[in-house]
This record gives C-alpha cells, structure tokens and sequence, in this order.
C-alpha cells in the first residue's frame, strides 16, 4: 500500500516487503492484512516498528 | 484526546491481539471521552502480593484472544478486588462447552442434549447414547475448530482414535452433542447488561455456521420469546457481554447452542444497524462508575 496523506507510520511486510500504511498509531499486537500478498501480520514492536507473520490460530484461541 | 469527560472512571482493556474488535472498543471509549488503557497481556508479569499497579482501575476489560490469559489475568485481577468485565466466572463458564451446558441445564435453559466421556470406548458409547447423527466437539475452542459431525460407527471410531491419538490432554473430553437440523441457519444475540442488544442469523450451506468458516450474516428481530431465552441463558454465566448462539429445532424450538465471552462484532454493526462496540463500552463505564462510588462509599 502506498502511504497517503493521512499514514502517521508505515513499516515493510515480512513476507512481500511491500509498505503497510498505518492511518493511526499502530498498537503492539494489532493485526493486519498487507494488501500486497494477503499476509496476516502482527505488529510485533512499535518503537521501532516491526511487524511479523501472525501466528497461526492456537487452541486455547477464540470468542 | 480533547473532549474526555470530566470526571471520567480510570479503565483498562487487556489483549492480546489487536483486532478489528479491540479497535472498535478503543473508538467507541474515544468517542465518549472516557481514556482506557490498552495493556497486552503478554507483556505483564502479575506480583500476587501487589495489588498496587491495579487498584487505580475501577474496572478492567478482558479482551485477551487466548482463554488461558483471560483465566490468569481475571483471577488475578479479581483477587486484587478489581472488577473484571467478564468476571473470571463467567468466562469460565462461557468458554468451556461442559461448563455452559452445566450451567445451562441447572437453569432450566433449553439447549441441545449431551453425552460427555474420557475414555475412547465411553467415548463410543457417548455417542451411540446420543445416537446418529452426533456433533462431537472439543470442550474449548472456537470459531467451528475441530467440530465434527459423525454419521456412522466407522466415523465415531476414527475420529474419536485420531483425537485421543493426536490431540492435547484437553481433546481427551469427549464432548457429544445431539445434531440438531437447523434450518440452515443458526442465531447469535448479543446481550450487554444482561439486556439483548442485537441479533443476527448465520447462514450457510455448510452444517457449521460460524462466520469464520464462511457463513453470511444478516440482522434479525429480537422476538419476545427470543429476548427472554437469551436474558435467561445470560444470567446463567453471570456475563456482563455476551453473544449467545443459538439454534432452531424442528421439535424443540429454540436451543442454546453455545455462549461467548470475548464476541466478536466487526460484521454485526452494519448488519444490524446497532452500535455493539459504544454499548459496550457505555455498560463498561456504567460498571467503574458504580465500583468508584462503592470504593468511596467505603472510606
């Protein structure tokens, strides 16, 4: 995604080292999608920001 | 934030995750000008003599994605004499499938019948008791994992073999369920303070209809009879916020199905035209203001 006008931060995806765009101040563990490759990412650190593969759905996970 | 509320109650959401939801709650606080504190669970390490770093909360929000920190953290946070939105019981209750069908039947809350045992040949036997078709389902989980419906012998004694054979301790519950035959559909409410806020219908072509496994929603009346059985079924887990799941039987009508403590709402507030996240976060501030005047009704 490109940054726009309105990204206060942007960081590179993991997987396909496209830019995610973060319209608000990202939070540690806030999931995203990266638009480029549909990777399901976690935002891993904020200061600096990193983001990871989120992980896969574990057992004890849900609702 | 510029329009905080003067004389706003201190509140905290906990996580683990981030999602849609979890933002959601935070714009709904932002919105009403009450500042919460988002804290990942993750990160914090509890003194279970050090109340301290708790206490300036008059309410938390437990929104933690994996049960086993919501547990820990409610308990902990509880017996510092922190009010917990859910309470430790009511997640427990709502998480564990044995649990809620418990407390279900005690109420006298009608919900589809079940056979539980934790042993494989008991196992078998379970699910003959409840006979064919049978829904054997893990006791936690969520979103249709591992939910299998078994037609026949042959399918109860793989799948029963594969979930001793390859699964957690946990797996070792057998939990059987009768299958209900829906009419393709099944229902969720979602109740906060005990009231039914919003209802939707689930629809599938698949016989599990949660939305993570493709199911469309699309919003629902909240009939009398529908309002009540859920009211009922709400104070049964003693869930400030819950989502009930529901399911319409040909020969009992409605069933409770199952109870959620952490619900998710992100394709449910177009969809019934109810904003779930601000009333939520409203009944949240309602709890802390009513713990405040308590802690100052006792100085």
């Amino acid at each position: 995604m490109m940054p726009t006008q309105s990204t206060v931060q942007s960081a590179t995806c993991p997987e396909c080292e496209g830019e995610i765009a973060f319209q608000r101040r990202p939070l540690a563990g806030e999931v995203v999608v990266c638009v480029g490759c549909s990777a399901e990412l976690e935002v891993q650190t904020v200061e600096p920001l990193v983001l990871a593969l989120a992980p896969e759905v574990e057992e004890d996970w849900g609702e | 934030m510029n329009n905080t509320v003067p004389d706003a109650p201190r509140l905290a959401l906990l996580y683990t995750r981030v999602r849609v939801e979890e933002r959601m709650l935070l714009d709904a606080f932002e919105s009403i000008g009450v500042p919460i504190e988002a804290i990942d669970t993750r990160s914090l390490a509890f003194d279970t003599t050090d109340p301290e770093p708790w206490t300036r909360f008059y309410a938390v929000i437990d929104r933690s994605l994996s049960l086993t920190c919501s547990i820990t953290a409610t308990r902990i946070l509880e017996g510092f004499g922190v009010r917990c939105i859910n309470p430790a019981r009511a997640i427990e209750v709502c998480s564990d499938k044995l649990a809620s069908t418990i407390a279900l039947e005690r109420a006298g809350v009608p919900t589809p019948r079940v056979c539980v045992a934790v042993d494989e040949e008991s196992a078998l036997l379970a699910v003959e008791s409840i006979g064919y078709p049978a829904v054997l389902k893990p006791t936690i989980g969520s979103w249709g994992r591992l939910v299998a419906r078994v037609n026949d012998r042959d399918a109860a004694e793989a799948i029963i073999e594969h979930r001793a054979t390859l699964g957690s301790a946990q797996q070792g519950v057998f939990y059987v369920q009768e299958f209900i035959d829906k009419p393709g559909r099944d229902l969720r409410v979602f109740v906060v303070g005990g009231e039914p806020i919003a209802a939707i219908a689930r629809r599938s072509a698949h016989w599990v209809t949660n939305t993570a496994r493709g199911a469309t929603a699309e919003g629902i009346a909240i009939t009398e009879e529908l309002g009540d059985l859920c009211r009922r079924a709400a104070s049964t887990c003693h869930a400030d916020v819950v989502a009930i799941d529901l399911l319409e039987c040909p020969r009992r009508g409605l069933l409770v199905n199952e109870l959620n403590h952490s619900m998710e709402f992100r394709n449910s507030v177009q969809t019934t035209g109810v904003d779930i996240p601000r009333l939520v976060a409203e009944h949240a501030i309602r709890i802390a203001r009513a713990c405040r005047a308590e802690v100052a009704a006792c100085r």
